[in-house]
């Protein structure tokens, strides 16, 4: 089939109908020196020229698979992707650029939907996943969304741990800006979140949902099991905004009572990749099933009787229900989802475990060697996971210059987001680094604590 | 098509029982929805409702809909078994399939089943 939108005599018919004379006409409403801006364009490279150029500005980069060692995380981590995922990734019957609607023809990406969507199911601990959403940030603004579906508008209060990662708060808002909302909580002190009274007495009648992050974004454990039952016994849902790779060791939101879990599925076979694009993750029971947004993939049986993938529940997107959906977000995020499928599948339920005690057991390597060096000191006395609060004897900014000239990417400067916590650094480990990298890390904060 | 005789219609497709004060989707209305696998009830038990104010959300394998108060009066019951059955609304439409019950409507500006017989007809059924 040839695909020509229109010829010239079409666009003349067009034009002619509507008593329009040249297309220029159609701009006219635009005023004039708007309309065809000189854009300034240098002259078009040819194809070796453009490869060349790009080339160059592509040397401007520190990677950290082979310039840099990182220990920055916040919210995107960088662990070992085994190469079968790629390999998976790029098989071309998986490159499609839309979400297959046929079933007829679209069986093999329907299952690896259904099968992300299973795996995302046990690794939350809840019943039901749906097919992905943009990233973390995303999915946890997505859960505000179902909450409110939920209560049928009636409550319109969220409440925000303010451990909670600062950019999907921030994404959150943006999300709601016209729902008339009340957003609470994430002004509170950043102290013991799970026993914070401060954060129980937000919950009124009004409010729809509570939003917990786990671990929490200064890295810290909780286990979250009564802070939701007093949640509960407010009538209130309650989201937990989860790390997928600490969900392999500890206890999982779905065992704590969670109704809704969501988060950013990046750790799961994801490169960083300069912020995108990433893995939006999202579960809730079954009972919510009908007020969960994005796509959802089904298994049933055709009609000689065998095993196959549907879409299903349909009716609840917003291409149906329109403006009466929870959400108007009706994609997911198709190949990061086969990603983390693969990911997931491969590693298994051991290896999995194992990423998560690797970085675990890093991670707190790390912190006792750095809290060893006079001036550095855990922020929380806490459990943590792979991340933790580190109190500097210097502005992080500036212990990560030095850090950056000894070749390693520092941590997050939470005085950035949290005035109380001044000089003081997030620092991450996972399995990716070895011990001598932490040892040197080590090395340069001594360095320049007396620098 | 069963139009029950001694019931009140809409022409949004509701049926109203002046009798009992039941309140439900005709058997037009959930043929063209097809099967029906998601029903909620918006309001509650004491609501006073407005003549044409949604009062349930449907969802079918193919359609989402919403059905709407046939008459300005209050509720007084709800059909709790629909949640659990929603295909009930397409088996039985005019007696398990009831979603709510209000008392104390005027149900003078709604059509009888000859109008609506007819109303359907007209579109094409």
């Amino acid at each position: 089939m040839t695909y020509i939108p229109h010829s010239p005599k079409e666009r003349d018919d067009m034009l002619n109908t509507i008593g329009v004379k040249n297309l220029e006409d159609l701009f006219r409403d635009v005023p004039e020196k708007y309309r065809f801006p000189n854009l300034h364009l240098p002259p078009a490279l040819t194809e070796m020229e453009a490869a060349t150029e790009l080339g160059e500005l592509s040397l401007g980069n520190d990677n950290i698979r082979t310039d840099l060692v990182s220990f920055l995380g916040a919210g995107a981590y960088n662990h070992y992707i085994p190469a079968v995922v790629d390999h998976i990734l790029q098989r071309s019957e998986y490159s499609t650029a839309y979400t297959p609607y046929q079933p007829e023809i679209s069986q093999g990406t329907l299952q690896a939907i259904f099968e992300y969507q299973s795996l995302i199911s046990a690794l939350t601990g809840m019943e039901v996943s749906n097919a992905s959403h943009y990233d973390g940030a995303t999915a946890v603004a997505e859960a505000v969304a179902m909450a409110y579906a939920q209560f049928r508008g009636k409550r319109t209060k969220i409440v925000l741990s303010p451990a909670i990662n600062p950019q999907y708060r921030a994404v959150l808002r943006t999300y709601t800006q016209d729902m008339n909302l009340t957003i609470a909580g994430d002004t509170l002190s950043v102290g013991q979140i799970p026993d914070s009274n401060a954060l129980i007495n937000l919950i009124d009648d009004n409010t729809a949902l509570v939003i917990v992050q786990y671990p929490d974004f200064f890295g810290r454990i909780y286990d979250y099991t009564a802070l939701i039952d007093a949640i509960h016994a407010r009538g209130a849902l309650v989201c937990v905004a989860a790390n997928p790779i600490v969900l392999g060791l500890l206890k999982t939101p779905g065992a704590m009572g969670a109704d809704i879990v969501a988060g950013e599925g990046q750790p799961l076979g994801i490169p960083l990749s300069f912020g995108g694009p990433y893995l939006g993750f999202f579960a809730t029971r079954k009972q919510f099933i009908h007020k969960m947004a994005g796509r959802l993939v089904g298994e049933t049986a055709d009609n000689r009787g065998q095993r196959a993938y549907v879409l299903t529940l349909t009716a609840r997107e917003q291409h149906i229900k329109r403006e009466r959906a929870t959400s108007n977000i009706c994609t997911n995020q198709g190949l990061m989802a086969l990603a983390a499928a693969v990911y997931l599948s491969l590693l298994g339920r051991g290896g999995l475990r194992q990423v998560a005690e690797l970085c675990y057991h890093k991670a707190h390597y790390a912190a006792e060697k750095i809290t060893g060096i006079p001036g550095y000191a855990l922020s929380f006395d806490t459990p943590f996971f792979h991340e933790f609060s580190v109190g500097c004897p210097k502005p992080v900014a500036e212990i990560n210059a030095s850090l950056l000239e000894h070749g390693f990417l520092g941590g997050y400067d939470l005085g950035q987001d949290y005035p109380a916590l001044r000089d003081t650094m997030l620092l991450a480990v996972t399995e990716m680094n070895t011990k001598d990298e932490i040892d040197a890390l080590a090395d340069v904060l001594a360095e320049v604590a007396h620098a | 098509m069963n139009i029950p005789a001694n019931f009140k219609y809409t022409k949004t497709d509701e049926w109203l029982d002046p009798i009992t004060g039941k309140v439900g989707l005709t058997d037009y209305a959930q043929s063209q929805l097809s099967d029906i696998v998601f029903v909620e009830v918006v309001v509650a038990v004491g609501d006073t409702l407005q003549a044409g104010k949604a009062i349930v959300s449907v969802e079918s394998v193919k359609a989402a809909a919403e059905s709407y108060a046939p008459v300005t009066a209050k509720v007084t019951a709800i059909n709790e078994e629909l949640a659990n059955n929603p295909e009930v609304l397409n088996s039985d439409p005019y007696d398990q399939g009831w979603m709510i019950k209000v008392e104390g409507a005027d149900t003078a500006g709604l059509m009888d089943s000859a109008a609506y017989t007819k109303y359907c007809e007209e579109r094409g059924h």
